[in-house]
Parts: C-alpha cells; structure tokens; sequence
C-alpha cells in the first residue's frame, strides 16, 4: 500500500469564495486503491476540497492532477471521479434501474449491456430486483445504496463521498460502514470520504487528513492519529484526551525527561515525539482514558502509580468512564475501565490508584 | 380562535359565504343565461331558449379574423413570457448578483402597475421610436405583463428542485445542455406548461394593452368591445362570452392541476429528503 503511486495529487490548492478562504494551501498524495478521508469539523473545508477534486469548484491557486493529468479546465462532467451525495441526489422523475443506468446513456452501450452492468451494480449494493423501484419508494438507506451504484457503475478511479452517512441511523450507519469498506477493498477503488464523524473516519479509512481552518492538520493511518497526534487540536478532536501541564528537558538524541505535576517525572523515547519538537516546545502533555488503570487486587503493580480520588463515575455498561482529581492536577482526568468480570465499579469519593506508564504519554507540540 | 369562532355562529358564516360567492358569480351567471335567451333585448323576463346567437357567431367573418388574431397573440405570448421566465427564474434561484432584488422587484413591478399606463407608455414609446402598431406590438405590450407570472410560477419550480441534482448529471458525465434536457426539464415541466397555460389566458382575455397597441388587426376583446356599441349584436357578444369564459376556466382548471402534481412532485422528493439533510 504504502508504495502505490499517487492516483490524486494534491499541491498547493487555495480556494477562496469572495473574501472568504476556505482552503489554504493544501497538499497531500492520494494512493491508488486507498480509502482516504478528509475529517475535520464543519466548515473547515473538507467539502470544498472533494468538490475542488469532483470540478464543481475551480482552485483559486496551485493544482490537483488525477491519475497524472492536470484537472485545470477539466469540467466535471470528464473527471475519472464519481460522487455520492451528502443528500443522494437521486433523480425523483427516474426510476431506480434509471437512476444507475443515468451515466451509462452517455456511454453508447447497447441496451442489454446496459441493463446488465445496472443490475450488476444494483447486485453490488444489495439492491438486486429494485430496479422498477421510484426514487420516493426508498428508506433512506437504499436510496445511499442507488447512489453508490450510480457512482460504481461509472467504473471510476475515484469514487467521492460527501458525508454519505451522516443522514442514517446509528444502527444502519454501522452497517453501512462495513459493507462500504469491504465494497472498497474488494474493488480496489479509491474511495475519498469526507465525514465529520471522527469514529466513522478511525473505522473505514486507511489513511485520514485531519483538516483545521482549511489547512490539513495531520495526515496519518487511524492509528498513528489515535496515539500520536501532532497538535493539541488533533488530540482533541480524535477521541477523548486529558492534557495534562508538563515541561521538559533534554530531546534530539538523548529521553526527554519530563515533570509532570500530577503525575510525576518520567523520561520518554524521543522517538515518541512528532518530529521538530523540542523540549522547551512542550508544555503540555496528553494521555487517553483507556491509558490509566485502576489498581484492584487482580491487576498488577506499574511501573507507575499515583493516588487519587474518585468524583463522578458514568456507567457505559461495556465500561464506566471514571473522572477522577488527582492531587497534583489542576483538572480532573478522565479513566475509562472495561467492565471485566469481578471488577467492582468504584463510586464517588472512593479513593484509588491509578497506574500508567511511560508509553502512554503523548507528547503534543 | 374558537371563541371567536363561537361568537359569530356557524349560520353566519355560511350566509356570508353565500352572499360572497352570489356577488363574485351572479353577474358571470347572467352571461350564458341571456347568451340562450330567444330575444335581442338583454332583460328579464326570459323569452325561451335558443342557440341561434351561437349559429350566429359561426357565420361573422370579422370574428374569425379576431379569434385568429388572438390565438396567435396569446400562443406568441404564452411561449416568448415563459421562455423569458424560465432564464429569470432559473438565475434568481441559482446564482446570486449585486442588486438582485431590485431587478427582481423591477422585473415583477408590471404586476402591480396599472395597466392602462403601461400602455399608454409603451404607446407613446412606440410612436417615438416610429414602429407602426401591429399584432406584434401587443404580443410585446402582453410578454411585459405576463413574464411576472410565469417567473413566480417558474420560481417555486426551480426553488423546489434540489440544486445537488444538476451536479449529479454533471458528475455522471452528462453535458450542460443533456442535464437540462434529462433532469431539468423534466423536474420543472409542470411549471412550464402551467405557466404557458395562464399567460395563454391572461394574453387572451387582455384589453387595456390590446386597445392601445392594435393596428388594423384586432383581438377578441378588442372586437367585442367594437360590437358593444350596436344593441342588436349583443346577444352573441353574450354567447361569445359564454364561449370564452369556458375556455379560460377550463385552461385555468388545467393550469392548477399541473401546478398542483408538480408541488407534489416536489413535496414527494422534499419530504423524502426530509431529516436526511
């Protein structure tokens, strides 16, 4: 994966819509075969770069290439992208057969070619028989699924998709972003998705961009974004973080060795830090909920330990996620436990130790 | 509400209801009554029945030539109004400019003018420009005052459309001219033949701007205004009313039927889309 060459390239892209900037100079390679997402809150540009990227949009400056050509002057209406709408945009006068089969009519196939490739994506989309369907007679999951078909039919490089999930239930939602990742893999298509669901981003993609203000934040795999967010702003954004106040010594080729008050010293790899940072640069440190544990009698001792009292408890089932003050921190921190059998939930005011360890900190810029 | 509703009962409203409803219709009533009354002086009492004035109007040339006259003002108008509201409709829904509302407000203001001025303007426009008055300049005076239908008829077609549709076609590989032949025309065609249906209408039954801007060629209106002025020659002007009259309502019944399907052609995608986005 990581070698396959670059079906989009995007270099320097500005968009401005009057006095506006929504993009400001965005660069990234997008792989052949890969899902990539852009994630980032609303109105931060996500949209206006897949939109830049579909042709509904012209760049303000620098460029985007598809598949090495050049898209400047190319109207959408020949780009090798396919898009699934935030809404559908499933044509009402159409039927469902006639939906998909839309872009085919251009293509001058004959007729049982036609209907064949339709069905066949209709089959793709667990919609086999719905073809004589109206567009008005469709849940709103089958009318993302006609869409997709609409899109896959085409046989584009690039399929493109605007939030297409944010309008289902959480049930159905799930669902479909399995089926859409496996569809994905299976074809080898690259799928570009643009969501502001960070989970949804962290469980379909393999790579995300992480997008603030218009400027990609971090572009990283899930896992890489989930443990080593570059910034404050990307840990924040991506699951649940505690920052905790630390300064640092030393860096570059030797630990840095770091005072955090409420937990204590700790000496850290280097390598764990984003590259360019340096010790004076750190005054913050983050560490996730699932990275603290609370000591009982089945766990074992850390290499590390703090005490600390229990001050609200939220009970998930699967887990409970504990806020708990620790003496040296100005918040309280955020620990979230699994359930296991035999672990008794901790209550309010009870009073605890909390184990962590060095590779647990997150060093942030 | 329900108080008020209580205060004035039920048994008034209804007389009201009639009372208002006597005094829009009874004088239209009296149009086909007399138009199949046996006699040439229009009062009461009624002399028995008779279609003669009906007979009567199959054989009067000069009417012919009027109706003609008219049919091709109102079929010139009804295409040129819509055409121009559909370019107005289309634009005031896709894109915005500066002073927009103004030359929208500029635009629609021919529905409030009233249109004797309009008239005696574009008449003392066209002496100016030294245009002799002809059929065309009343099909010009009749475009002013119907566009301003057909763009708030055409304007809830476009509003109600999904922007995200033409998008889809384009993405699909469709040209600009193939999208608004395959999705476009389409979603707005019961707002276009609605259109052309009331313009029809409005152009057809126009007297005012007819008047004014008619050269030798006259239209319906203008020609039963002519034969008012003989009493003999008013029992088929009835009859020819009566004719008309069923005409507009039934072009207006089919007006509001393609006007209605496509609200809910609309309303259907609206309303599935609804919570969606």
């Amino acid at each position: 994966m990581a070698d396959a060459a670059p079906i989009i390239e995007i270099k320097d892209v500005t968009k401005s819509f009057g006095s506006v900037t929504a993009l400001k100079g965005v660069n990234a390679n997008i792989r052949e075969g890969e899902f990539f997402s852009l994630l980032g809150p609303s109105g931060c540009g996500k949209t206006t770069l897949l939109r830049l990227i579909a042709g509904f949009e012209q760049v303000t400056g620098g460029t985007i290439v598809i598949g090495g050509k050049p898209m400047k002057d190319i109207p959408a209406n020949q780009r090798p992208t396919n898009m699934v709408f935030q809404s559908y945009a499933i044509f009402p006068h159409l039927n469902v057969a006639e939906n998909v089969g839309y872009g085919l009519v251009r293509k001058k196939m004959g007729k049982a070619a036609m209907t064949k490739e339709v069905d066949e994506a209709l089959a793709m989309v667990d919609l086999g028989g719905y073809g004589e369907r109206k567009a008005h007679e469709l849940s709103g999951g089958q009318r993302q699924r006609v869409a997709l078909a609409r899109a896959l039919v085409m046989r584009p490089k690039v399929i493109l998709l605007d939030e297409p999930l944010s309008a289902l239930d959480k049930k159905l939602r799930d669902q479909m972003q399995h089926e859409l990742r496996s569809l994905q893999k299976s074809l080898g298509i690259t799928f570009i998705l643009v969501t502001h669901d960070q989970e949804e981003a962290l469980i379909m993609s393999d790579r995300i961009a992480v997008i603030f203000d218009g400027t990609i934040a971090q572009l990283a795999t899930p896992e890489e974004l989930y443990r080593r967010p570059a910034t404050r702003k990307v840990a924040s954004f991506i699951g649940v973080m505690n920052f905790l106040d630390a300064s640092a010594t030393g860096g570059g080729d030797t630990p840095y060795q770091l005072t955090i008050p409420a937990l204590g010293k700790v000496n850290i790899d280097a390598a764990q830090a984003p590259a360019g940072l340096s010790a004076a640069d750190i005054t913050v440190v983050g560490v996730r909920p699932e990275m603290f544990t609370i000591l009982d009698e089945d766990t074992g001792s850390f290499e590390h330990e703090v005490q600390g009292t229990v001050t609200s408890t939220d009970y998930y089932g699967d887990m409970t996620y504990y806020t708990v003050a620790l003496p040296g921190a100005s918040d309280p921190v955020t620990i979230s436990m699994r359930n296991t059998a035999g672990r008794a939930v901790a209550r309010d005011g009870a009073k605890v130790t909390v184990g962590w360890g060095a590779d647990s900190i997150v060093l942030l810029e | 509400m329900r108080g008020i509703g209580k205060f004035i009962s039920s048994k008034w409203l209804v007389v009201y209801a009639v009372a208002y409803m006597l005094f829009l219709y009874a004088p239209v009533i009296l149009l086909p009554l007399f138009a199949f009354n046996d006699a040439t002086i229009v009062a009461f009492p009624l002399s028995g029945f008779t279609t003669k004035w009906f007979d009567l109007l199959w054989t009067t040339d000069a009417l012919h030539g009027a109706v003609r006259n008219s049919a091709f003002v109102a079929l010139s108008t009804a295409t040129i109004s819509t055409l121009l509201g559909a370019c107005a409709a289309r634009s005031a829904a896709n894109y915005s400019f500066p002073g927009q509302k103004g030359v929208m407000g500029f635009i629609m203001l021919p529905l409030v003018l009233p249109e004797i001025i309009v008239a005696v303007a574009l008449l003392v426009m066209l002496m100016q420009l030294g245009m002799s008055l002809s059929l065309w300049t009343v099909i010009a005076g009749h475009v002013l005052i119907c566009t301003p239908f057909s763009i708030a008829i055409l304007s809830s077609a476009f509003a109600g459309m999904e922007s995200s549709l033409e998008e889809a076609s384009l993405d699909l590989g469709e040209t600009r001219w193939g999208t608004f032949r395959r999705v476009t025309l389409p979603l707005i065609m019961p707002g276009v033949i609605s259109s052309l249906l009331i313009t029809f209408t409005i152009s057809l039954d126009e007297f005012i701007i007819s008047f004014f801007l008619t050269g030798t060629d006259v239209t319906l209106p203008v020609y039963i205004w002519s034969q008012l002025r003989f009493p003999s020659k008013l029992p088929s002007v009835m009859a020819l009313g009566t004719i008309l009259l069923a005409v507009s309502v039934a072009l207006l019944i089919v007006a509001e039927v393609f006007r209605r399907r496509a609200t809910r052609r609309q309303g259907m995608d609206a309303g599935s889309t609804q919570g969606l986005v």
